[in-house]
């Protein structure tokens, strides 16, 4: 083992001499008190070490041990429901051990090594079996956890076992003596292996109107959402963490508050997934790493969750994973290149900031995974972005741009007037709306896309009008366009809108979208005829049935929906015989 | 009550000094972040602590500044510990220097307990969800943008505006209803006018809290650098207060834009990158370290709830400052010059205004069923009626319909009565009556962001009609 001391200590970076020998990301134990490391640079003998906790009480001197292994994370049954911090400890288990504060120097295996799982095993002895390959399964909750091959093994099986186990108890043995566990370990700076890549075609169902109908997302692709603070990114990553149609959730709570975090942990047990019925929590892993803890395990963090993500994308399953917020994560990395005294790119943040950020969102995406069964899976990631005074202009906004297939722009104006989501439709867009068209077609309803881009040419419309409202007043404008007008306050208020905070309406399915959208286009469409036969502006905007139009949204029927397109069609009826009988 | 050992080493090694910082030549055996001792010429003591350490230099920023520091006999000693500060329940009541030294004439602190002024993150985990109510009195806060115990709720001003007379008022008159429990109250001043505390102090003094105030005042002439290590060492008598006494203690910090400017200094100093503005890119970091101790703690009965108070340079929002701070906390009181100037006062700018935790702290049982609708239509509307008085000044009041007549008509009452309370104390009850008196002047068909029930159930003109 090597062994080096330390000969210097600035914040959360160490130097320690006599080194010679470590790689770059070799896991370094720190000083007497042995706080976890990791090798960020090598010079000479020198090596520069991030600390993930922190290094007050660190002397010079002091021993350096390097364990010769890469950051890791610890991947098997026991992973869903648990909370942890940036390098896999676990928060409750860290809690016994060290009390409501988190101290220094401690000790938590990522997985319970008391629980026992049930296993049941698929393969049997003589089997041959390699990575991705399937041994058995064990139920959690009530997800089919398949214990897979790890990517880096293969053999013949010799002998294989059924009944309890707990992660660390073989559970299978290879001809050539290895023992394969529920768990096994796994790098975080390197992606996990897949057969190939896949376009991804089917969209990720979030529940929220203006996502899903507007600026679709898929599974396995990219999400982005920036604004400034108080625009709603956490609000809207929590709703997505709740709704998002996928089997997994990870939830990385990266450099923010403490609270939200205890927000979501007291949260998810009590809600339920609305396709399964199951308590949210137990597809949820969480992951915490608030503002106050050590920064460079803050800079893990996101590599933690992703590779968490993959390991359940491995077994077949559609994960999702949030990131709030990357800038956080981004400022790790500046704080840290600061230290090292590395030439500064944009902003003071370093000039491979680009390259890493694209790396991290790579690891998004569908794909046929490792493994004789044929199984498709996908990670899906969504990361908030906090632009320093809103100002998107600046170097994390625009190096996610390039790389993010949604990007969901929050609005602080919007935000002022609490419209919420506060999601810009001006500004936003999705670039997978090709990609969902056949399945859209296929399950929802072959308008969609018709209907989306009347609804997005209204929006567009109204920005124009709005400026000329603005230099000369309403009055000025055409009674059709005053139409135009309405039409878009009433997509606005009543369809765009959605309350993350209301029982009925805080999940949309996506027929009822349609069914709200078709209602409000409807009444423009029949505003638009009868006016060409003579019915007056002001007539159709008083018929009664548009109190009903507003409160669509606490309709949990679809079929009331439905019809109350008929009901617009015979009030506007109504209208127009009295215009016909007053003319004879 | 610093502990000695027998054998200490005494460096005259200082070789460098810059700002507040002094370069000490060839430490052994000190660790990072511990506290040095320094001897001037003239005998004077100083306190120090380590930035950065190496088997070569330490560099050491010292609290009191550097002035008569020279790099020929100023001798340094290390203390072996990271800077701890002494705490006690009879530090209530009392005046302390910005590093928790008695400054009002009294006899020392009796220490109960020495603790680290860093404090250490709390474990997620442990945290209790905050979910009280507290009532300010105050309507724009209460109903718009309620406080919850536990939480950092700041007040974002600007020069000459009234934000020391805003934290005031709410210290005096917050309360969580139908409790009587033990309070305390942190003060922390830093860098600001004698004026200005002795304001606070005589506001403590006429309310009858003073002896259940802690004060931490570092003013405007006392040294920069100390300003660092004030809010540390208050917070670390808040949370002894709260967590070993159970005591609820609301946190007053003021001004945070002077602290981030001591920052500023060390760093610039040391010569590190800036990033915005000059001021350091780990300052999110470093004031998350201070905002993030606010709080509840599961199966402790007391609480950390912190009001910091910054001036935004030239009222801009998007300064470092308030950008850093509101990306931490949860929510901001933001404060108009343009209110300020018509005469409303508290001048209370609601729109950017928030509160993330409110709906942890109102609803039935809490404030009222009622009261998330209330909020968003209150809010709607008279942004509503913002908007039209832009309009208003192109095209005049006469070109807008009648309904965007009652909205113009509905955000000037709005601001008039409904924030500009003046030093009014209003219960939530009082509140809502009036939010409620507002909305009968708009059709009932315009308030979508209420329930038909509760429109049904609390507008005063369908009562009239039963």
């Amino acid at each position: 083992m090597i062994q080096g001391f330390i000969a210097r200590i600035s914040g959360p970076v160490v130097i320690a001499r006599s080194m010679r020998g470590s790689k770059m990301y070799d896991v370094v134990k720190v000083g007497e008190a042995e706080l976890n490391g990791e090798i960020i640079r090598l010079e000479g003998d020198e090596s520069v070490i991030q600390v993930y906790e922190d290094t007050t009480g660190l002397k010079i001197g002091e021993k350096v041990e390097n364990t010769g292994l890469p950051l890791s994370v610890e991947l098997g049954p026991g992973l869903l429901s648990s909370i942890y911090d940036g390098v896999q400890r676990p928060l409750p288990g860290l809690a016994e051990k060290s009390g409501d504060f988190i101290s220094k120097g401690i000790y938590v295996p990522g997985l319970e090594r008391k629980k026992r799982w049930t296993f049941t095993a698929t393969v049997k002895e003589g089997d041959n079996v390699s990575g991705g390959d399937t041994i058995g399964t064990v139920l959690e909750y009530q997800l089919q956890h398949r214990i897979l091959v790890p990517p880096d093994k293969q053999g013949t099986v010799k002998e294989i076992f059924e009944g309890d186990f707990t992660v660390d108890e073989p559970v299978c043995i290879l001809e050539d003596g290895t023992k394969l566990t529920l768990m096994h370990q796994w790098p975080v700076r390197k992606g996990r292996p897949f057969k190939k890549k896949l376009d991804p075609s089917l969209p990720l169902l979030t529940g929220q109107r203006i996502f899903d109908t507007l600026f679709p997302l898929v599974k396995g692709g990219t999400a982005m959402i920036p604004g400034g603070f108080g625009t709603g990114k956490t609000v809207s990553e929590q709703t997505l963490a709740k709704w998002a149609d996928t089997q997994v959730v990870v939830y990385i709570g990266c450099g923010e508050r403490g609270n939200e975090m205890t927000d979501v942990l007291t949260e998810f047990p009590e809600l339920t997934d609305p396709r399964t019925g199951l308590p949210l929590i137990e597809r949820t892993i969480m992951i915490a790493n608030t503002s106050n803890m050590p920064v460079a395990a803050r800079e893990a963090s996101i590599y933690t969750g992703v590779t968490i993500a993959e390991y359940y994308r491995d077994m077949g399953y559609d994960v999702s994973l949030m990131a709030d917020s990357t800038s956080r994560w981004g400022e790790a990395l500046r704080e840290v290149s600061g230290r090292l005294e590395e030439m500064p790119g944009e902003e003071g943040y370093p000039a491979y900031l680009a390259t890493r950020l694209s790396a991290f969102y790579e690891r998004s995406g569908r794909i046929m995974c490792e493994g004789k069964e044929e199984r498709q899976g996908s990670v899906t990631i969504i990361g908030a972005v906090s632009p320093p005074g809103g100002d998107f202009s600046e170097p994390i906004t625009q190096s996610t741009l390039r790389i993010a297939g949604t990007f969901w722009a929050l609005d602080t104006n919007l935000a002022y007037r609490r419209h919420f989501p506060s999601v810009n439709w001006i500004k936003s867009y999705s670039l997978y709306l090709d990609s969902v068209n056949e399945w859209y077609n296929a399950n929802i309803s072959g308008e969609w896309r018709e209907i989306r881009d009347q609804t997005m040419f209204l929006l567009q419309k109204e920005v124009e009008l709005q400026e000329i409202v603005q230099l000369v007043g309403p009055d000025a404008l055409p009674d059709s366009e005053k139409a135009i007008l309405e039409i878009t306050r009433m997509i606005r208020e009543d369809f765009l809108q959605q309350s993350a905070y209301s029982d009925t309406d805080s999940f949309c399915p996506l027929d009822k979208q349609l069914a709200m959208l078709k209602v409000i286009l409807t009444y423009y469409d029949q505003m638009l005829s009868s006016m060409n036969r003579g019915v007056s502006l002001r007539d159709l905007l008083l018929i009664p049935v548009k109190s009903e139009i507003s409160r669509m949204k606490e309709q949990t029927d679809i079929k009331k929906i439905n019809l109350i397109v008929d009901t617009i069609t015979e009030q506007v009826d109504g209208l127009e015989v009295q215009a016909c009988s007053s003319i004879v | 009550m610093q502990q000695y050992s027998l054998v200490t080493t005494e460096y005259q090694t200082v070789s460098y000094v810059s700002g507040p910082l002094i370069f000490v030549d060839r430490p052994k055996d000190v660790s990072y972040g511990e506290t040095a001792w320094i001897t001037l010429p003239d005998g004077e003591v100083r306190t120090g602590q380590i930035l950065d350490v190496s088997a070569e230099m330490a560099v050491v920023q010292v609290y009191e500044g550097t002035s008569g520091i020279d790099n020929y006999s100023t001798k340094v000693r290390f203390t072996g510990q990271s800077p701890h500060i002494d705490v006690s329940l009879g530090m209530l009541g009392r005046i302390l220097n910005g590093v928790g030294k008695p400054r009002d004439g009294g006899p020392d602190i009796i220490p109960e307990a020495q603790l680290d002024i860093a404090g250490m993150p709390i474990n997620p985990y442990s945290r209790d969800k905050p979910a009280e109510f507290i009532q300010t009195g105050i309507s724009a806060i209460d109903a718009l943008n309620t406080l919850v115990r536990g939480q950092k709720l700041p007040i974002f001003s600007g020069a000459g505006l009234p934000a020391n007379q805003l934290a005031a008022q709410i210290a005096r008159q917050a309360k969580v209803l139908g409790e009587g429990e033990k309070f305390a109250v942190v003060f922390v001043a830093m860098g600001i006018t004698y004026k200005e505390a002795s304001f606070f102090m005589k506001e403590f003094e006429e309310s009858g809290a003073l002896e259940r105030v802690v004060f931490f005042l570092n003013l405007a002439d006392d040294p920069t650098i100390e300003r660092i290590a004030t809010p540390r060492c208050a917070l670390t008598v808040a949370e002894y207060l709260a967590y070993t006494h159970d005591l609820h203690v609301l946190v007053i910090l003021t001004d945070m834009t002077n602290y981030c400017d001591a920052l500023r200094e060390i760093s610039t100093a040391r010569e590190e990158i800036p990033g915005r503005r000059g001021y350091p890119g780990y300052m999110y970091t470093d004031l998350s370290t201070i905002y993030e101790r606010a709080g509840r703690i599961k199966g402790k009965k007391g609480s950390i709830t912190q009001i910091p108070i910054l001036t935004m340079p030239d009222d801009d929002i998007t300064h470092p400052v308030p950008d850093l701070t509101g990306y931490i906390t949860e929510g901001q009181i933001v404060l108009s010059r343009d209110q300020f100037r018509r005469g409303v006062i508290p001048p209370i700018d609601s729109l950017p205004c928030l509160s993330r935790l409110m709906n942890l702290g109102i609803g039935p049982g809490k404030t009222r069923e009622d009261h998330r609708n209330v909020a968003d239509q209150l809010y709607a509307s008279y942004a509503y009626g913002r908007d039209l008085r832009r309009l208003v000044a192109i095209v005049g009041e006469e070109a807008l319909t009648e309904l965007d007549r009652k909205y113009l008509h509905f955000a000037n009452l709005f601001e008039k009565e409904f924030i500009g309370q003046g030093n009014e104390n209003r219960n939530i009850e009082e509140t809502f009556t009036m939010a409620w008196d507002l909305f009968s002047m708009l059709p009932v068909d315009e308030l979508k962001r209420i329930k038909l029930e509760y429109i049904e159930k609390y507008h005063p003109q369908l009562q009239k009609q039963e």
